[in-house]
């Protein structure tokens, strides 16, 4: 247990103060406690005057908040550069003939042109390939990964919460740090960024990982592949956005700070 | 994990956690501009390394039978200025500089009467699209034989006859796969796709691929702000597959 995690005792002496991090806590709450019983300061006298406290959690580790706000600044250019890039061919069929298969207004890519556009991509597919990488790892070493990850015994949650969310129905009772559409959604995600990492490898080196392009079924689809990873995320994006907007300040700012304020779970 | 704090010991301690997170604000420097034009071409230097010592330079790339190369009609033309740039194909000579034992005009016939390679690739170009098609050359290391080049130079430059020019990395200009390219189709070059010889390198883009080659130089220094017409402007230099 680490010592943020560490359940503070209010009753404990000032003297007994076990946690360094506590230390400026502690000898406030003594100088205060000194001032309002001077004559017996051994006395706690005033329980009143304890302060009250705060549920709180530490939900996001260091390394969590680190790869998703550079993954999240990854995507953004990412996807922005990219969609610049597929105006130079926007189509997944054959060259002669052509057909637009989609007008991206320039207003909403990076780069400016072509060779601008691949700057940016091919700068930020390392930082976004490094974040993912350190996330996936992390996960898996530190075992953080049971409190997000989908699993067979989620499916049963889903209707109920995707009925809660989309047709006002009961909100089911909270089970842990994240329901189970949540965990539905931040695993898409994953396997998201892992389809668009592994089909961009195929796309930047298509005959160095020719045995990668071989199981995307060649460098043409793998193309498609691609386009349909960032989908995935412009699919997940917006709501996920406005699911943190709905659930407020609280939510949001634990991304930052790790800390969340009065959870909406118990345990 | 449920934990019970004092108000102001929950406030440090989130801020404390916050700070933490300060250097990802790093990223920021990505917003202006004149810093961020030299950081993705940075980036885009680093890709380079890393293709460079990815290159494997006998790994071949996938070649098709003919019946999946795509029709002649249906190869495109691409081209940054001119499709036919008016070379006078009787008098045209590759002209060959730097680091060779032999400098100096070569005729085509020379170049054709070196061991011939036809190959059906995959030709890649930066925006996206990409068709097979069939190439009839002799290898670049054939040539690069003949005129005594050094072949441990890093380098090989190329001049056109339409001013465009490249450069690329001498273990690439080796591969088996990379052309001195006088056929496409069974038939010599046509003047659109860059009669009578241009490059053809199955482990690079197309904008790699110069035609209407003119000069070919051996060298281990770039000239300064030569490496390529696109690459000038901001494409990968390496540009390999």
């Amino acid at each position: 247990m680490s010592n943020e995690e560490e359940k503070k005792q209010p009753d404990a002496p000032p003297d007994r103060a076990a946690d360094a991090e506590s230390g400026a806590v502690e000898s406030t709450v003594a100088k205060r406690e000194m001032v309002a019983a001077e004559p017996e300061p051994a006395q706690p006298i005033a329980k009143a005057e304890e302060p009250a406290l705060v549920r709180a959690a530490y939900e996001h580790p260091l390394a969590i908040r680190i790869t998703h706000w550079v993954a999240a600044i990854s995507l953004f250019v990412l996807v922005a550069s990219g969609l610049r890039i597929f105006r130079a061919f926007p189509s997944f069929g054959t060259k002669i003939p052509e057909k637009v298969l989609l007008d991206i207004p320039k207003s909403l890519t990076l780069g400016g042109w072509l060779g601008g556009a691949l700057q940016w991509h091919f700068t930020f597919m390392w930082f976004f390939a490094v974040s993912g990488v350190v996330y996936v790892v992390y996960q898996v070493v530190s075992g953080h990964y049971r409190t997000m990850l989908f699993t067979l015994s989620d499916i049963p949650g889903v209707w109920p919460m995707a009925r809660h969310y989309f047709f006002f129905g009961p909100k089911p009772a909270a089970t842990g740090q994240y329901n189970p559409l949540q965990k539905l959604a931040y695993t898409s995600t994953i396997l998201f960024g892992a389809l668009a990492l592994l089909t961009g490898i195929v796309l930047y080196k298509p005959v160095q990982f020719s045995w990668l392009a071989f199981l995307f079924g060649g460098f043409h689809l793998t193309r498609v592949w691609h386009f349909a990873a960032m989908c995935g995320f412009l699919a997940f994006i917006p709501g996920h956005l406005i699911m943190v907007v709905l659930h407020g300040w609280a939510n949001f700012y634990s991304m930052l700070s790790g800390w969340k304020r009065e959870p909406e779970y118990q345990e | 994990m449920i934990t019970r704090l004092e108000d102001k010991e929950l406030k440090r301690r989130s801020r404390r956690q916050l700070l933490k997170l300060a250097p990802v604000a790093a990223l920021g420097v990505f917003a202006f501009p004149k810093v961020s034009d030299r950081l993705i071409a940075a980036g885009v230097r680093f890709g380079d390394w890393a293709s460079g010592a990815l290159f494997r330079s006998q790994h071949l790339a996938q070649t098709f039978s003919n019946t999946d190369v795509v029709p002649f009609e249906k190869f495109p033309y691409n081209g940054y200025d001119v499709l036919d740039p008016e070379v006078d194909l009787e008098k045209w000579t590759l002209t060959v500089e730097g680091d060779v034992q032999h400098p100096g005009e070569y005729k085509l016939a020379q170049i054709q009467a070196l061991p011939k390679l036809n190959q059906n690739t995959r030709h890649v170009c930066v925006e996206g699209w990409d068709v097979v098609g069939a190439f009839g050359g002799t290898p670049i290391s054939n040539f690069l034989t003949l005129v005594g080049a050094n072949t441990g130079a890093r380098f090989l430059e190329v001049e056109c006859v339409d001013d465009y020019y490249e450069s690329i990395d001498m273990a690439s200009a080796l591969h088996p796969q990379s052309l001195l390219c006088y056929e496409m189709y069974g038939q010599p070059l046509d003047r659109g796709h860059g009669a009578p010889l241009r490059l053809q390198m199955a482990t690079k883009l197309g904008y790699k691929q110069a035609k209407y080659l003119d000069t070919i130089r051996v060298t281990n220094v770039l000239k300064p702000g030569r490496s390529g017409y696109w690459e000038d402007q901001g494409y990968s230099w390496f540009g390999g597959l």
